[in-house]
């Protein structure tokens, strides 16, 4: 069975159509990725997957053979999905690993003691060459956009997802920054995790295998391809792709 | 001090003008116990066989609660009936003495604290404070350690008896004085309970010291009085939290807090207050800090129906400083009119005061702030933050800030901000697995987490557990 599949899915801001039926099919531990254009819809549809209250939703999408679209967004966390946000909000006040543990909480329906979840969440900081005393800060409080990302990878490695979205995870990150996200989702995926990444830039797929690059264009996916695909777009630019897919 | 400062200060020309004879005393005069009288004042005072002064004291007070009109300037009292509040109950099965271990206080109270949910450790915690049950205090036990270091924490009306020249050089006079407002003089006339605390000259208390306040009966007013010293270079952190079971009719709080920082001392005064959502809760207080003295407040108001507080402290001496940390939550038909006073009269004085409000279900929230510095008071510091969350349309918050800046060289700071919960914070936090309604509490437990921190442990526990359950039902 597919981990996520959509079928004509279409994604309205009040009245406004924004991703314009998009069917897409994710396998247990296939690698994804969605290139496009700002403007072309990829972020609307990471967000309307993992459901959030501003879009509305038509067409069909199943997350394991049950019906996603009936699920409330933290329903469709604890089953399993997990959104990286591009710019995530700040919980002032909540440190990091509080926030931590009651997310593990709900996604794993079992409660841990301070204590067994900071060894939980001490290993993956460990595994992510973080400091410990990053998890005691307010979530994204005053943090950098760097920070943030790494606080999102941190969320991804510790609720070890079935899928997850990455919407724009590597925007603004450093080479060595790149290469932990990269570690990390090379770790996730072994655990048959499907992943589907949203990026302007090939490079984050670097040392990750890439099952499927589709372009997205004003809403739509235009060109589906293999990993070629994507360097082939960083060469060629996006109007080879557009070219492509008139004559596909 | 000037007479405007005097004025603004709370005494103003009332006194003068308070009106005597039998007329004034039987205004407001009832069947007995369904209203306040002088009937009743002067019951109260017999029965607590209490000296000449204190009975003349409270006369005076009651005079000056005639005339005094009920203030209009902020939030509506007119559905306030003083002739429903019954001010001077005494709790059944109290002889003439008061037990002293927890086997004798009544059941009846225990189970009180068994519906408030107040957790086992916290009860055993209590065998080490003293607890207020109506009007007078029941249960009382002080650790013998703190007797050997001359500290006195008692309650208020033994105090009367057995500490009559501290209390009467201290007791309403120079801080809280009868002719403040009217509630301070309705208060003044019905007294009771409440407690009193006495810090020797360089003793630092190890512990914090604590009592329950509670309000048990329908009607039922309230008006313990608590007294705080510290003498020079004392360190003291008194702690109170009240809770109360709903009831039906109206019933009004209206306490006195005064406290006395002598120089170099350093007192703590936390309050948390969660009166049913009936209850009037209309208190005076506050302190009086001297030479490089610190006081710092610390209070939660919770449910009740309309509170108005404003503690004050009043720097009057080089290098005094206060700090005031307080958390409000407004629901349904609540309001919260609250604040912090401060006057800077000497030189190097600071102050500082972090207010945080929560307000929903159509809850108002109100922050009036007073900031006063004499012209004298040079080299001023004061840091004003007030944040607000509302958590929806219905409801509303409002920044008051008054301020009155007479020396040239004051540093004064003041930031406010008022807040919706954004739907993409309540998205973010339930694309983890959160449901909305823990979301909200998280965010709002997030929100007052600064204030929080200051709390002992159990208290911000429960702390943070009202607020989880006032937060029920707040998301649509």
């Amino acid at each position: 069975m597919a981990l996520l599949e959509t079928k004509n899915l279409k994604v309205y801001a009040g009245e406004t159509e924004i991703v314009k039926g998009v069917s897409l099919t994710v396998q247990p531990g296939e690698v994804h990725v969605i290139m496009g254009q700002n403007g072309s819809g990829k972020s609307t549809l990471l967000n309307a997957l993992a459901g959030h209250p501003k879009y509305s939703v038509k067409g069909s999408a199943e997350f394991d053979g049950k019906n996603l679209l009936a699920l409330k967004p933290h329903e469709r966390a604890r089953a399993g999905m997990f959104l990286a946000f591009q710019s995530p909000n700040e919980i002032s006040g909540v440190t990091l690993s509080a926030f931590l543990r009651r997310a593990y909480a709900a996604r794993f329906g079992k409660e841990v003691s301070v204590a067994e979840f900071e060894k939980i969440l001490r290993d993956k900081m460990k595994l992510l060459g973080m400091e410990p005393s990053f998890a005691e800060r307010g979530v994204n409080e005053g943090f950098s956009g760097g920070e943030k990302k790494r606080s999102e990878i941190l969320q991804l490695a510790v609720l070890e997802p079935r899928l997850a979205l990455l919407d724009e995870l590597d925007s603004g990150l450093d080479v060595d920054a790149l290469s932990k996200i990269a570690q990390t989702l090379a770790l996730i995926r072994k655990k048959e995790t499907g992943i589907v990444i949203v990026t302007h830039y090939a490079r984050i797929l670097k040392g990750l295998h890439v099952d499927k690059v589709h372009v997205m264009k004003d809403g739509k996916i235009i060109l589906s391809g293999d990993g070629r695909l994507a360097n082939k777009l960083e060469e060629q630019g996006y109007a080879w792709a557009y070219k492509n897919a008139i004559e596909d | 001090m000037d007479e405007t400062i005097l004025k603004e200060y709370g005494r103003d020309a009332a006194l003068r003008k308070a009106p005597t004879g039998d007329a004034a005393l039987h205004v407001g005069k009832k069947a007995q116990h369904t209203g306040l009288t002088i009937d009743i004042v002067k019951e109260i005072s017999e029965v607590k066989g209490e000296p000449d002064w204190m009975r003349e004291k409270r006369l005076e007070s009651f005079r000056i609660f005639l005339s005094k009109p009920v203030p209009t300037w902020g939030p509506d009292l007119s559905h306030l009936n003083f002739d429903d509040i019954v001010g001077f109950v005494r709790p059944k099965g109290k002889e003439n003495t008061s037990p002293n271990s927890w086997e004798e206080v009544p059941s009846e109270i225990k189970n009180t604290f068994e519906r408030l949910g107040i957790p086992e450790a916290e009860r055993k915690f209590l065998a080490g404070a003293s607890v207020q049950y109506d009007s007078e205090v029941l249960y009382k036990s002080l650790r013998k350690s703190m007797t050997d270091l001359g500290v006195i924490f008692t309650d208020m009306d033994s105090a009367v008896r057995e500490y009559p020249e501290i209390v009467k050089r201290y007791f309403m006079t120079k801080c809280v004085p009868a002719t403040d407002n009217k509630f301070s003089a309705l208060h003044g006339a019905f007294w009771s309970g409440g407690s009193f605390v006495y810090v020797p000259k360089g003793v630092k208390v190890p512990m914090p010291l604590q009592i329950y306040f509670m309000m048990n009966y329908p009607g039922f007013g309230q008006f313990e009085h608590t007294l705080i010293i510290a003498e020079e270079g004392a360190q003291v952190q008194y702690i109170e939290g009240c809770s109360a079971p709903h009831y039906t009719k109206d019933s009004m709080h209206a306490a006195v807090v005064e406290i006395f920082a002598h120089k170099n001392s350093r007192v703590r005064y936390t309050s948390i207050q969660n009166w049913s959502t009936n209850v009037y809760n209309l208190n005076t207080k506050r302190a009086m800090v001297y030479e490089d003295a610190v006081m710092e407040w610390v209070g939660g108001t919770l449910g009740s129906k309309v509170t108005m507080l404003y503690p004050c402290s009043m720097l009057m001496e080089r290098g005094a400083r206060a700090e005031h940390l307080n958390i409000a939550v407004a629901g349904a038909g609540q309001i919260k009119d609250n604040g912090a006073k401060i006057f800077h009269m000497a030189p190097d004085t600071s102050s500082k005061v972090v207010s945080k409000s929560i307000c929903k279900q159509g809850g108002i929230v109100r922050y009036r702030g007073k900031l006063f510095v004499a012209k004298n008071a040079l080299r001023v510091k004061s840091n004003v933050r007030c944040d607000t969350i509302i958590v929806d349309s219905e409801s509303k918050a409002e920044t008051i800030p008054v301020m009155d800046i007479r020396s040239k060289d004051a540093m004064i700071g003041h930031e406010a901000s008022v807040g919706r919960i954004s739907e993409e914070q309540l998205f973010y936090l339930m694309s983890r697995g959160i449901d909305a309604e823990e979301a909200l509490s998280l965010v709002v437990r997030g929100f007052i987490e600064p204030i929080v921190k200051e709390l002992p442990l159990e208290y911000a526990v429960e702390m943070n557990r009202l607020i989880e359950m006032e937060m029920e039902g707040s998301v649509g």
